[in-house]
């Protein structure tokens, strides 16, 4: 199988689907002309042109809530945010708008739309650049959240994203967009990845890393120590999804390995991991052989120092440490 | 208030010249329709029978009748939590409605929207918004759909007077008139935010509309007692955005007679009962509208008092098929939050969307 980056995984989803949809269009700040803060969309704006590729200005909750307004009349936009950290410029047409429109119409109305752009830190741009809010928003009934990480999985969860007929907020990672990993080919045929479905990325049997985004990469790395110098068989779990969240599939890792540490890149009060820990103490409780343990971001905004950076964030070492308390 | 301008007749406008009397008196019958199911919702939330708010649209009426009256298939109507006159105005039933806002399964929202939230797609209607100033970037964007599936038409959105503060309105019209946008906004002025008169929320207090300049956009006041003004104000607005896709600011001066919302406690605190029952006086739409037709020749006192009757009946109608309605199932709550959900798809089957178990 041929090789891709992350971001033009990314770029070759929203190229077939422009494609294939002329409903569709791809907005946001620097997306045209410049050709992509991240250079996810290079190339888009001279394929597509004006219609179909739109440069907003730096005015996040009127460009997205005009998103939502013209999804309703059968647009399909996908919009970029530039750092998902400028959620909360938007907040009250992520979650007031998009989150509600087809409850509180009975179902007359949906809104079929598309957020993505980079979540997370990683890269040394301080706490105002590094959120990482798919927990956040995944608490809102009426959307849905993924965190791909690898090329394969964003490329087929970002035309999934797109042709679903409910809000879908792509959180990727600025540092996985330089990543390269396999991805099938067009000619094959249309690379479509589900929705909350996930996907173990490393069978194993002694413990179970459950991970989503970029910690699914750390996971990995931490997973191949384990077995080489600790001689532990990790089984990795990428959800891929967060919301709708595959529940079996953690009940299943758990059921198996009957031990698990969740990585977990966002902040552990009322994130992600804490809603796992829930469901795996009610659904599986009965098959732990040790308490659920948590890798999270430490607790405080995001660290400017690179120095010490990725220290805040579940990297290998820190989830090493974790399985060894669990051995 | 900002000073209405010179007094000028616009019956003789080229959009008002062409009515025919029904036209006329049909405007007169909405307008009716639209004060006596508010009457109505107005008696029943007073008597217990519904939850939350109830704002309303008393005194106003002239607005959305005017404004909606000259709709055509591809123009769009959005508006924030004072919706019922709209809702009435673009064609829906006073059933769904008053239903909707004694939460009944029979609503058009099914019991889920509320009051605040009134919507109908297949009339163009798009909501009933709760956050001030929240759809304003939504009516950018169904002018947005319209534009971009080549559609002469155009996007009617309200706003009060206190929504013209809040950021997404300011960034609305920067868009709006940078993409050249089919929109109109419609400050629907009744002089006050909730208790807070206009002259103590706005910077600039002399008019709202003309912050428009600041975005190069076209502006406009309009005395909303006058159905013919508004209705000749707002076609030159709609064909600017049909012809031209251009923007508009309209600002509409016109007053609520009623506090902020039924459960406005101070209701008769921030404004003085002369001041109140000046307006009710001598700046009533539906009265001065009633007074212009009988003096045109168009309709009787009779016949007036016989269509406001058959609005009452109606209203009242409504209100008995509300509460003989039944409440939505407790298992409903569930529906209507995915479109995958109510389609049935293998996600639906799972159950994988909600996280209660
Ligand atoms: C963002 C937000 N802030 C506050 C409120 C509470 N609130 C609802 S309506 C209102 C007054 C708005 O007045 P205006 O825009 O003039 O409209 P009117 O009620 O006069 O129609 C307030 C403060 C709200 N719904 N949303």
């Amino acid at each position: 199988m041929r090789e891709l980056l992350y971001r033009h995984a990314i770029r070759e989803a929203l190229d077939e689907e422009l494609a294939r949809d002329e409903n569709v269009v791809v907005m946001g700040e620097e997306v045209a002309e410049y050709n992509g803060a991240y250079k996810v969309t290079e190339g888009l704006w001279d394929k597509w042109g004006d219609k179909r590729i739109v440069d907003t200005p730096i005015s996040e909750a009127g460009f997205i809530g005009m998103g939502i307004g013209a999804s309703m009349l059968g647009v399909r936009p996908v919009m970029e945010l530039m750092f998902w950290s400028f959620h909360s410029v938007a907040f009250d047409q992520l979650v007031n708008n998009a989150a509600n429109v087809r409850y509180m119409s009975g179902g007359l109305c949906h809104c079929p739309i598309v957020m993505r752009g980079p979540a997370n830190g990683g890269t040394a741009v301080g706490a105002t650049h590094s959120h990482c809010p798919e927990g956040l928003f995944a608490a809102f009934p009426g959307l849905k959240v993924c965190s791909p990480a690898t090329p394969a999985d964003v490329k087929g969860l970002m035309k999934t994203a797109i042709r679903d007929n409910d809000p879908v907020y792509v959180m990727e990672n600025t540092l996985l967009y330089g990543t390269k990993g396999p991805v099938p080919d067009p000619e094959d045929g249309d690379h479509l990845v589900p929705l909350g479905k996930a996907d173990i990325k490393r069978e194993g049997s002694d413990i179970s890393l459950i991970a989503h985004g970029r910690s699914v990469l750390r996971a990995l790395e931490a997973a191949e120590t384990l077995q080489s110098e600790h001689g532990i068989n990790a089984e990795v779990l990428d959800l891929r999804s967060i919301r709708p969240l595959d529940q079996q599939a953690i009940i299943d890792t758990v059921m198996k390995t009957n031990r698990v540490v969740l990585v977990d890149e966002s902040k552990p009060f009322c994130g992600v991991s804490a809603q796992i820990t829930t469901l795996i103490q009610e659904h599986a409780f009965d098959h732990l052989d040790a308490p659920v343990k948590r890798v999270c971001a430490l607790d405080a905004p995001a660290i400017y120092s690179p120095h010490i950076e990725d220290e805040q964030l579940p990297n290998p070492k820190r989830i090493i440490e974790k399985v060894l308390t669990l051995a | 208030m900002p000073p209405t301008p010179a007094l000028k007749d616009y019956a003789q406008a080229d959009v008002n010249r062409s009515l025919t009397p029904e036209d006329k008196i049909h405007f007169f019958r909405e307008m009716a329709r639209i004060r006596r199911f508010e009457q109505t919702a107005l008696k029943h939330y007073n008597g217990g029978k519904m939850g939350g708010f109830l704002h309303l649209y008393i005194g106003q009426e002239s607005v959305a009748v005017g404004t909606v009256s000259l709709c055509g298939e591809h123009d769009h109507v959005i508006t924030a939590y004072r919706c019922h006159g709209h809702a009435l105005a673009v064609g829906m039933e006073m059933n769904p409605c008053m239903a909707e806002l004694f939460g009944k399964a029979t609503g058009a929202s099914k019991g889920k929207g509320g009051s605040m939230h009134l919507f109908d797609p297949e009339n163009n209607f798009w909501g009933g918004h709760g956050i001030v100033g929240g759809q304003t970037p939504l009516g950018l964007g169904l002018a947005y759909g319209v534009k971009y599936k080549n559609q002469e038409g155009c996007c009617l959105c309200y706003l009060g007077d206190g929504a013209v503060n809040q950021g997404a309105f300011h960034e609305s019209l920067n868009i709006a008139a940078l993409f050249e946008l089919p929109v109109v906004y419609v400050i629907e002025n009744n002089g006050y935010s909730m208790g807070t008169s206009q002259t103590r929320s706005s910077a600039y207090k002399h008019c709202l509309a003309q912050r428009a300049e600041a975005y190069d956009m076209e502006w406009d006041v309009v005395n909303g007692e006058d159905l013919y003004e508004v209705r000749a104000k707002t076609q030159i607005a709609m064909e600017r955005a049909k012809k031209e896709s251009k923007p508009t600011v309209l600002e509409i001066d016109t007053y609520r007679y009623y506090g902020h919302s039924v459960a406005d406690a101070n209701a008769k605190k921030y404004r003085t009962p002369e001041e109140i029952n000046q307006y009710r006086a001598h700046h009533d739409p539906l009265r001065l509208w009633r007074r212009r037709l009988v003096e045109e020749g168009v309709l009787t006192e009779e016949q007036a008092d016989a269509i406001d009757k058959e609005a009452k009946q109606e209203a009242n109608a409504s209100a008995t098929f509300a509460i003989e309605s039944p409440a939505p199932e407790v298992a409903e709550i569930f529906d209507d939050v995915y479109w995958e959900t109510d389609n049935n798809t293998e996600a639906a089957n799972t159950g994988r969307h909600f996280f209660n178990d």
